[in-house]
């Protein structure tokens, strides 16, 4: 069962077509890549996705929950809410307040409370606030940050603010995860550990996942299919093997013979 | 266990009440003279709108210029009401609707503009609170620019403390709140809250008519306290004046504005007699601020800071030998 279908999805941004014609299927549960030379439009996708600039056209169809949602022209919070979680390139994350205030802010979006319980702090505030920070702490112990809780998010090594983009996009309780190069800048053994981790939150939590990355040894190993983009367009599609030996990825990472610049 | 409950006493409760009587005291005394009295007023005043305005600009991070106007809005919605109505329900309700009414006004400004990022809000807040001057000063009903004069007074000290205390809580409460670390978050970085669920424009405009409300509250205490209210009284220069106390304190920190109103209140007080001193004081002092602590007196940070760490780190062991 397809959980995204992405139809001739385009955005330009003046005489720049980044993203253009894009066909992209992910089914229920898939672990699927999304690769491509520097600048190829990956994270424009990704943006497209979740609603932060709307598709010049093209139609994006999310179903989640047995619910289909169009997402085109929605904002980027109700995307959230319908049940796509993302992490960012450039880490984004609440850098002044705490590890755990940073997955609270993510995990309470589910778990409302009215206005006057807050300003009165009528019975059921306390409650509520538990069961928030409990369910924050239970993610941040799953991204292995459980330590880390009353750190400010500012203070984490580069690795750690990525682990908590992830328990942070966890906690929106996201049917598909966007990740967008979790391992950048990790050193392999960090990369070893977050493979791992990557594998088992798609378990534990029924995720369908779709990841941005350029360390093909995590890519390879995990993803179970490929969309690799060069300037916008998908110039290939299918299993590691297959995208792996088609020479237009080749020509795309390396380069043709002929210089044609 | 029950220690929360008790260092939660000993730490806000015992200091406050005892504040209360002190100055009470004091003042029935008679040891608290008349040019006293009208500092606690001014500080009380200027705390309500500082922490006000914080909730807006320090916390939610949407840059204000027009807080003078929500206070006009309290102040004649309170005169007016008093001098019709010259009861304490009258001075409550008064007080109540001039709150109301500027949330309102707050809200209908804050849902186009709030929408925009950065300097669009303040140059909508700027010109929002020169268009209510302007209209008080016009409406035949506010007596142009002659004011309204007399204000039945029933502002006291009980009524300050009361009132003063009540907004810091409240505010404070909302602070410390999912709705209050969803405006935080869109300080944070607005586009990582939205890709969380956050509703951004929701959270601001919120947070916006909540100080607007405080504010026009605020513009209550003084037009019930100070006799008189004029358009003029409510200037530009006026919502530069809270702008100063929140800077000052630090963006985003409930006690820094306490702090920084008692501060400038006192200095302001002083500096009375030399109008134009006062003015270049408060710019002297906000360069040497920019320079010495940018990040104002108390930064982000709160006063009880120190106690934080150990209710944080406590909470953490019960945590942990619930789990063990």
């Amino acid at each position: 069962m397809s959980i995204l279908d992405v139809k001739q999805l385009t955005r330009s941004f003046g005489g720049l077509t980044a993203v253009s014609h894009v066909d992209l299927t992910l089914d229920q549960g898939e672990l699927v890549g999304l690769i491509g030379p520097n600048g190829a439009g990956k994270t424009t996708v990704f943006n497209l996705l979740t609603g932060v600039y709307p598709p010049s056209s093209g139609t994006i169809v999310f179903s989640a929950h047995g619910q289909t949602t169009s997402i085109g022209g929605k904002a980027p919070y109700a995307i959230c809410r319908a049940g796509i979680g993302r992490t960012f390139q450039n880490i984004r994350l609440f850098k002044e307040l705490t590890v755990l205030e940073n997955v609270m802010i993510a995990f309470q979006q589910n778990q409302r409370y009215p206005l006057p319980t807050s300003l009165l702090r009528l019975p059921g505030f306390g409650r509520a606030e538990d069961e928030i920070r409990d369910g924050a702490r239970e993610l941040l112990e799953v991204m292995h940050l459980g330590h880390k809780a009353e750190e400010y998010a500012v203070n984490l090594s580069y690795g750690e603010q990525r682990h908590l983009e992830i328990a942070r996009a966890l906690a929106t309780r996201p049917t598909l995860l966007l990740l967008d190069e979790p391992a950048a800048g990790m050193n392999p053994t960090e990369t070893a550990n977050l493979t791992r981790l990557i594998t088992q939150i798609r378990q534990d939590f029924g995720l369908t996942i779709l990841l941005i990355e350029h360390d093909m040894s995590l890519v390879m190993q995990i993803c179970e299919r490929i969309y690799v983009l060069d300037h916008g367009i998908v110039i290939a599609s299918g299993t590691p093997d297959e995208v792996r030996s088609d020479p237009k990825v080749i020509e795309a990472y390396l380069g043709e013979e002929v210089d044609h610049a | 266990m029950k220690n929360p409950l008790v260092r939660q006493a000993l730490t806000l409760w015992v200091p406050l009440v005892l504040t209360y009587v002190i100055v009470l005291l004091l003042v029935q005394a008679g040891v608290v003279d008349a040019y006293m009295q009208v500092t606690i007023a001014t500080i009380c005043i200027n705390i309500v709108l500082a922490v006000s305005l914080n909730l807006i600009t320090g916390f939610t991070g949407q840059f204000s210029l027009g807080h003078a106007g929500f206070m006009a809005i309290g102040a004649y919605a309170t005169a007016l009401v008093t001098m019709r109505f010259d009861s304490i329900v009258g001075f409550i309700g008064g007080l109540l609707l001039g709150g109301i009414i500027a949330a309102l006004v707050g809200f209908l400004i804050g849902l186009p503009t709030l929408r925009l990022r950065g300097d669009y809000i303040a140059i909508a807040t700027l010109g929002m609170a020169e268009i209510i001057r302007i209209l008080l000063q016009n409406f035949e009903f506010t007596n142009g620019a002659a004011g309204l004069s007399p204000v039945p007074q029933y502002m006291d000290w009980t009524w300050f403390f009361v009132l003063t205390v009540g907004s810091v809580m409240l505010i404070r409460n909302f602070v410390r709140s999912r709705q209050g670390r969803d405006a935080i978050a869109v300080r944070e970085d607005e586009i990582a809250a939205e890709s969380i669920g956050v509703n951004t424009t929701r959270s601001k405009v919120l947070a916006f008519t909540i100080g607007a409300f405080f504010g026009g509250v605020a513009g209550g205490m003084y037009a019930s306290y100070f006799y008189v209210i004029k358009p003029e009284q409510f200037g530009f220069l006026k919502s530069i004046d809270i702008l100063v106390i929140v800077v000052l304190g630090g963006l985003g920190s409930l006690s820094g504005s306490v702090i920084a109103a008692f501060l400038l209140a006192i200095i302001s007080t002083l500096l009375q007699p030399f109008p134009g001193v006062r003015m270049i004081l408060y710019a002297l002092l906000l360069i040497v601020i920019m320079i010495f602590r940018p990040q104002g007196l108390l930064g982000n940070r709160e006063l009880s800071l120190r106690l934080l760490p150990g209710l944080r780190k406590r909470r953490r062991d019960d945590a942990g030998t619930e789990a063990a």
